[in-house]
């Protein structure tokens, strides 16, 4: 498959951006169940956006490569592998805490409610990310498996482009498979916006394409 | 201080030249490394933001230059030079090469940080270019802005906030 003719520039078709956004829609919904069950609140998840992006615009879409936001990631290995962060806005992520431990300020407590708080935030993505692989799983028949995760309160730029070393080798695009968040039932503004981001590796395309007997040259 | 002067933003995997009038900034590194090349005379300096220590590993023929450690070097000395600076009084200033997340697997990518270091310091001495500061590893992102001008380099954390090399 030819994914980078005319100097990197993704050789994707609309289909194959359609076909990658019925994954997730599948896949987003299983996880945005499971997170409203962990929470018991109702967590919403908006249609997800599948777009070819320069790196910048895959920054903007989380506010910029400054903003601070705390982000869940793992890795994605077997037949079609790439990286998944959850990214949640800091005034999100105490809330979520919140409702899964008690905790309700960070900032004070000491390091053992610190390293329980972020136990906490694994143990939501773990919950979310798994239901939303099993989905995929099971709708490409591809084996996937998720590493553990792991949790960092950053610059949203630091933490996603740890997700696209991979596809920097092959284009200066990535594909974002990405999916936001909310437990609003008003349309949330942006700071109690989450984002759902899977970034699969150059190789996983093909796969994943294959799966769902999609031609990848169509 | 009260002037306010154009600040040049430069993207990942992307490199710009700015004089004294400018500020160069770049935000955001994780793993990625900000390279400042300047010329305290002339008061020009170039800011390269790279994601990845070789050009070697680049899976396709056309390269971005600016994305990979050593293409981005000796664009940024080029640059340099035809906007005036001189090649031997080039100095470096470098931030950057943190590894945000901890991971047990077998992806190299998660240790590109340290490479990248090691690629920038190997390539800098190899081009006798002397590193006066630099700010690297560690597991915090970094925002960095640098002033020609003056020649240092502002570094802002999020847990550390604000300090200058």
């Amino acid at each position: 498959m030819s994914m980078c003719r005319g100097g990197g520039k993704l050789d994707f078709q609309p289909l194959h951006l359609d076909v990658l956004k019925e994954v997730s829609n599948i896949g987003s919904a299983h996880a945005a169940t499971s997170l409203s069950k962990l929470l018991n609140k109702t967590v919403t998840m908006y249609v997800p956006n599948v777009k070819i992006a320069s790196y910048e615009e895959v920054m903007d879409v989380a506010g910029g490569a400054e903003e601070e936001v705390v982000g869940m990631f793992l890795r994605i290995e077997g037949d079609a592998p790439g990286s998944i962060f959850l990214l949640l806005s800091p005034y999100q992520a105490e809330d979520y805490i919140y409702s899964l431990t008690g905790i309700s300020n960070l900032n004070e407590g000491g390091e053992g409610e610190r390293d329980f708080a972020f136990s906490a935030l694994q143990e939501i993505s773990n919950i979310m990310t798994g239901a939303y692989l099993t989905a995929l799983s099971d709708f490409t028949g591809l084996h996937l498996q998720p590493s553990v995760p792991s949790a960092a309160r950053d610059m949203a730029g630091a933490i996603l482009s740890t997700g696209l070393m991979e596809m920097s080798r092959v284009s200066d695009y990535a594909i974002a498979i990405e999916t936001s968040l909310s437990d609003r039932d008003r349309e949330a503004n942006e700071k109690e916006k989450g984002h759902l981001f899977l970034f699969p590796d150059p190789d996983a395309f093909e796969n994943i394409f294959q799966s769902l007997g999609v031609s990848s040259h169509e | 201080m009260s002037e306010v002067k154009r600040c040049i933003r430069i993207g990942i995997g992307e490199m710009g030249v700015g004089r004294a009038s400018e500020m160069l900034k770049t935000s955001g590194l994780g793993s990625c490394i900000g390279i400042v090349l300047y010329d305290e005379v002339v008061k020009l300096a170039g800011m390269a933001h790279i994601m990845l220590p070789d050009s070697g590993m680049a899976r396709k023929n056309r390269v971005n230059r600016a994305k990979y450690a050593d293409t981005a070097l000796i664009d940024l000395m080029d640059s340099l030079q035809e906007a005036g600076a001189v090649r031997w009084r080039l100095k470096a200033k470098i931030a950057g090469g943190a590894q945000m997340f901890s991971y047990s697997g077998n992806s190299s990518m998660m240790r590109i940080g340290m490479r990248n270091i090691e690629a920038v310091r190997s390539l800098l001495k190899q081009f006798s270019i002397p590193v006066i500061a630099e700010d690297v590893g560690g597991t915090s992102g970094r925002t960095i802005e640098f002033d020609p001008d003056t020649g240092t380099l502002r570094i802002k954390t999020v847990y550390k906030g604000v300090h200058e090399l």
